[in-house]
């Protein structure tokens, strides 16, 4: 319980310096330190929590930042190399100088939270918390109970923005603080859309990130949603995604893992609507003693709605996967398509993967599967391309990266595709070099 | 398909429903350690005995009731319930067939089991458990010169105290869980198998359940020990009498496999589900539990449950020796208002060591079913194998399937894989068997049948076949 009373002395050091907020702000950060003094941290004993140990959250003493400083020439060696609507924060403080919205159509709306509360907080008010309550888990109520920064994105209906919106989460070093950014995405009908959340920071930075997501697309609306979690491996990161989605919807979450030393996704598709369609793809990689939870829960709450779900999983030297996926289908949800894939690759013998894919259905006429598995790289093939004069390590990161290809393959935007293909590359440097593989393998092909 | 036809196959009757109407020596409900003590004293049983039940009762005690399975059912009074019942007259109980009470035997004709013909024609010798007291064993002798010890556990314990003391609760502790400790604290009868080394057993060795008296909580306990190179086949079959209580049936079994033995373990559970609302029917809170100590040992569970209002089991393989195999092949067709949350775990301890899980679930009218498995790969498990496969079939808009695996991999030598599926009987697999003649109802059985082949391959041939007529009951003219 102490462990809890830390946040609390912080929330309340803060909550006096922001007197000026509307009542029913006020009333929710109420609900939600309320809810997080009364259930505290998860503990393994929860079995939502079974894998995934949060002591090193709850024992932590996390400030609060209070500039949003940052080089920009380390920003932008950060930054992903991409033609994009961007809002900055830093340590969850906006930065304006690192943001760049120019030329946003005026059917667009990106800003940050703190604008959007002055500009109008009554239409914030609505379906901020809408999707994910206080009570959904001791991070969501935490993050309710600190809500002050984030990113609003409204597009208005028939909308197709073209380029992506990009919201940038940097880490800096130094005295350990904690953010609480909340993003609430509003997809107007047949509204086409890419979203990405980018993670990232100073290599020696030891934060704590409590993002919560909520993400509504109205009829028809399309939404990609990419998030790079490429935070410094010294960084603590929990997110809870919410996407509600009404008829005839299509969205896609190309979920990306690379940093961060404790590492939790919650990722949740309500599907509503008839015809809805939902994607997950997935992809995380550990190494040293990352650990890496990815919990996710598709609800088929309506008749012909469709999901589809891979993730993958690579695994190094003591590091700890956890995959959980679960396919709900309601009563009375005929004619729905649900599948899902978990595949890991274990490439230390002192990695660890929990896996544990769910489905919990209620209705007859459905078409649902999950498959999940877990072992090393086939030696024939290994062996196979050796035969061809490629030596080990070489053959060993090429299937490696092949592995990986069935979701990257599907990353639509070359400059994620390519700071994961180089980060994996990076971050296996013993085991292959990407850059120089690649390069072989066009020598050879020549 | 027609639904009309489907209702009426769920809207089948029990048809092992009758109670045979014997004065039985029953305690009165309530649980306290005179109860263990008044169960250990009507067994002759030793002290280390009561010493031991004393231990789990007060270990019960301090545990609390788990929660976590996906099923509904009303709390249980473990107070309101009787622990011992016996058939009267214990002293000059019969000492072969022709001696047995001739109700008893009545009651083994309406089952379809007609004891001594069936032992004789099989070759089965049968320990049959008549409301807690073993009252007929066959074939005794043919065993006994083979060297295979096959009693009630009352008898072992009383007879070979030192093997009981050696094995019993050490793959399942007093302590395990909830319902493991309340066995241990009350258990009343069971089986005892000792398969001495390098010997197979020369017949399938069979018990057969029956839950009689009402009101009382059936607590059996069986220990089954294969020494090197020994071999075993154990059948377990279970009916009950339709009745409106709830009786609750905690048993826990026990296998030890020693270098290079095999057990077979097979169950075909029937016991009454409850009436169409879910009213009555038995609770099956079961715990199962195989270790395979020696190197290359085997341990193989298969499982048809078509009855229990509510089923909760997990036969389970530890798998310590190295190369020893762990196997799981299931069946669970639930119906009316069942519910079941079932499944295995098979935990990989040893090197080179293998494991194979099939669950086949098949859920009708309201009924709930789950699987739940977990696969465990510890650190020095080197070359472990799992593979796991879980389908399930849906028959009615009603019913729910549910699959809950867990793999807790540590290895990276290892291999695990899992597959489910879920759906329902295609319309277009009933429309091909139909365009060639086939009725719809036997197109459905075949299918339901081709579905559950897998399993019923791993069955003894006896129980094949029941298990194949049981299925055709179960969802007699429900499905098709």
């Amino acid at each position: 319980m102490s462990d809890t009373q830390t946040f609390l002395d912080t929330l309340n050091a803060r909550s006096q310096q922001c007197e000026a907020e509307p009542t029913w702000i006020a009333a929710r950060r109420q609900a939600g330190a309320a809810r997080f003094e009364a259930i505290g941290f998860p503990t393994r004993r929860d079995e939502e929590w079974k894998y995934t140990d949060v002591r090193s959250i709850a024992q932590g003493n996390f400030a609060l930042a209070e500039s949003a400083e940052f080089s920009q020439a380390q920003a932008a060696a950060l930054t992903l190399p991409l033609d994009a609507y961007r809002l900055t924060f830093v340590d969850g403080v906006f930065s304006s100088a690192l943001s760049d919205l120019d030329a946003l159509p005026d059917s667009v709306q990106v800003l940050p939270l703190s604008k959007a509360l002055i500009d109008n907080h009554e239409a914030v008010g609505g379906p901020l918390g809408r999707l994910t309550s206080v009570d959904f888990s001791a991070f969501a109520a935490l993050n309710t109970a600190f809500m002050e920064e984030g990113a609003v994105v409204r597009i208005a209906p028939g909308t197709v923005v073209e380029k992506p919106i990009l919201l940038q989460f940097l880490s800096r070093a130094g005295t350990p603080v904690m953010s609480h950014p909340r993003i609430l995405v509003e997809a107007g009908g047949r509204s086409e859309a890419t979203l990405i959340e980018h993670y990232a920071g100073e290599t020696d930075a030891t934060n704590f990130t409590n993002v919560v997501a909520e993400l509504m697309l109205d009829r028809g609306a399309i939404l990609n949603h990419y998030k790079l979690q490429e935070a410094p491996l010294g960084d603590m990161h929990v997110a809870s995604i919410h996407v509600e989605q009404s008829r005839d919807t299509r969205y896609s979450s190309y979920n990306l893992n690379l940093g961060g030393a404790l590492v939790r996704n919650d990722l949740i598709s309500d599907l509503n609507g008839q015809g809805a369609e939902t994607n997950f793809l997935g992809l995380f990689f550990g190494q040293g003693r990352q650990h890496v939870d990815n919990h996710t829960k598709v609800n088929h709450n309506a008749p012909l709605t469709f999901s589809n779900e891979n993730y993958k999983g690579i695994l190094d030297d003591r590091a700890h996967g956890v995959f959980n996926g679960k396919v709900y289908v309601k009563r009375d949800s005929q004619k729905i398509e649900g599948f899902q894939s978990n595949q890991n690759l274990l490439l230390s013998d002192r990695a660890h993967i929990d896996a544990k894919p769910e489905l919990e259905i209620y209705a007859d006429d459905v078409k649902c599967s999950h498959g999940t598995t877990t072992g090393q790289l086939d030696e024939e093939a290994v062996y196979a391309l050796r035969t061809r004069g490629i030596d080990e390590a070489t053959a060993r990161g090429l299937l490696t990266l092949a592995f990986a290809g069935e979701v990257l393959d599907q990353v639509a935007l070359d400059a994620v595709a390519e700071r994961v293909e180089l980060a994996v590359a990076g971050k296996l440097p013993e085991r292959f070099n990407l850059a120089g593989l690649v390069e072989a393998a066009v020598a050879l092909n020549d | 398909m027609a639904t009309e036809e489907m209702e009426q196959l769920v809207r089948r009757d029990y048809k092992e429903g009758f109670v045979t109407d014997i004065e039985s020596d029953t305690l009165p409900p309530g649980l306290d350690e005179n109860t263990i003590a008044f169960i250990s004293n009507k067994k002759g049983e030793p002290e280390w005995m009561l010493e031991w039940r004393l231990e789990a009762f007060r270990q019960w005690q301090k545990m609390k009731e788990p929660s976590w399975a996906h099923l509904n059912y009303p709390p249980i009074d473990y107070q309101s319930i009787s622990y011992f019942s016996a058939p009267k007259r214990p002293e000059d109980r019969p000492q072969s067939l022709d001696e047995v009470d001739p109700k008893l035997l009545e009651t083994y004709e309406k089952l379809g089991i007609p004891l001594h013909e069936r032992a004789a024609l099989a070759g089965v010798a049968v320990d049959a458990v008549f409301d807690s007291v073993s009252v007929a064993t066959t074939f005794k002798k043919q065993l006994a010169e083979a060297g295979v010890i096959f009693c009630s556990i009352s008898e072992a314990i009383r007879d070979y105290p030192e093997l009981v003391k050696q094995y019993l609760g050490t793959v399942v502790p007093q302590n395990d869980n909830y319902f493991a400790a309340l066995n241990s604290a009350v258990f009343t009868d069971g089986s005892f198998v000792f398969v001495p080394e390098g010997v197979t057993c020369p017949m399938e060795l069979s018990t057969y359940f029956r839950i009689n008296a009402a009101n009382t909580g059936q607590f059996e306990r069986t220990l089954i020990i294969c020494e090197s190179r020994a071999q075993v086949s154990y059948l377990e079959g279970c009916t009950a009498p339709m009745r409106d209580e709830n009786q609750l049936h905690a048993a826990v079994v026990e296998l030890v496999a020693l270098d290079d033995a095999y057990i077979k373990y097979s169950t075909v559970q029937n016991w009454y589900p409850g009436d169409e609302d879910g009213k009555g029917g038995i609770y099956n809170f079961v715990t199962k539990r195989g270790e395979c100590r020696g190197a290359r040992s085997r341990i193989s569970w298969t499982q048809v449950e078509t009855g229990s209002a509510i089923t909760w089991k997990y036969p389970s393989c530890v798998l310590r020796g190295k190369d020893s195999i762990g196997e799981f092949y299931s069946v669970a067709v639930t119906n009316g208002r069942q519910q079941a949350d079932t499944g295995t775990k098979m935990i990989h301890i040893g090197e080179g060591t293998r494991s194979y899980i099939v669950a086949k679930g098949i859920s009708a009218g309201k009924s709930d079913q789950s699987y739940r498995g977990l696969v465990k790969i510890g650190p020095r498990a080197k070359g472990a194998r799992n593979f796991t496969q879980c389908d399930s079939l849906l028959i009615g808009d009603k019913s729910g399937a549910h699959t809950f695996p867990y793999q807790e991999i540590g290895n990276s030598t290892a291999k695990v894989e899992h597959e489910a599926t879920t759906s329902k009987i295609g319309e277009d697999q009933l429309f091909y068997c139909q365009s060639r003649g086939i009725t719809e109802e036997d197109a459905v059985s075949m299918i339901v049948n081709g579905f559950c082949k897998d399993v019923f391959q791993e069955l003894p041939m006896e129980f094949a076949v029941e298990a194949e007529a049981l299925l055709n009951v179960t969802l007699e003219g429900a499905v098709g």
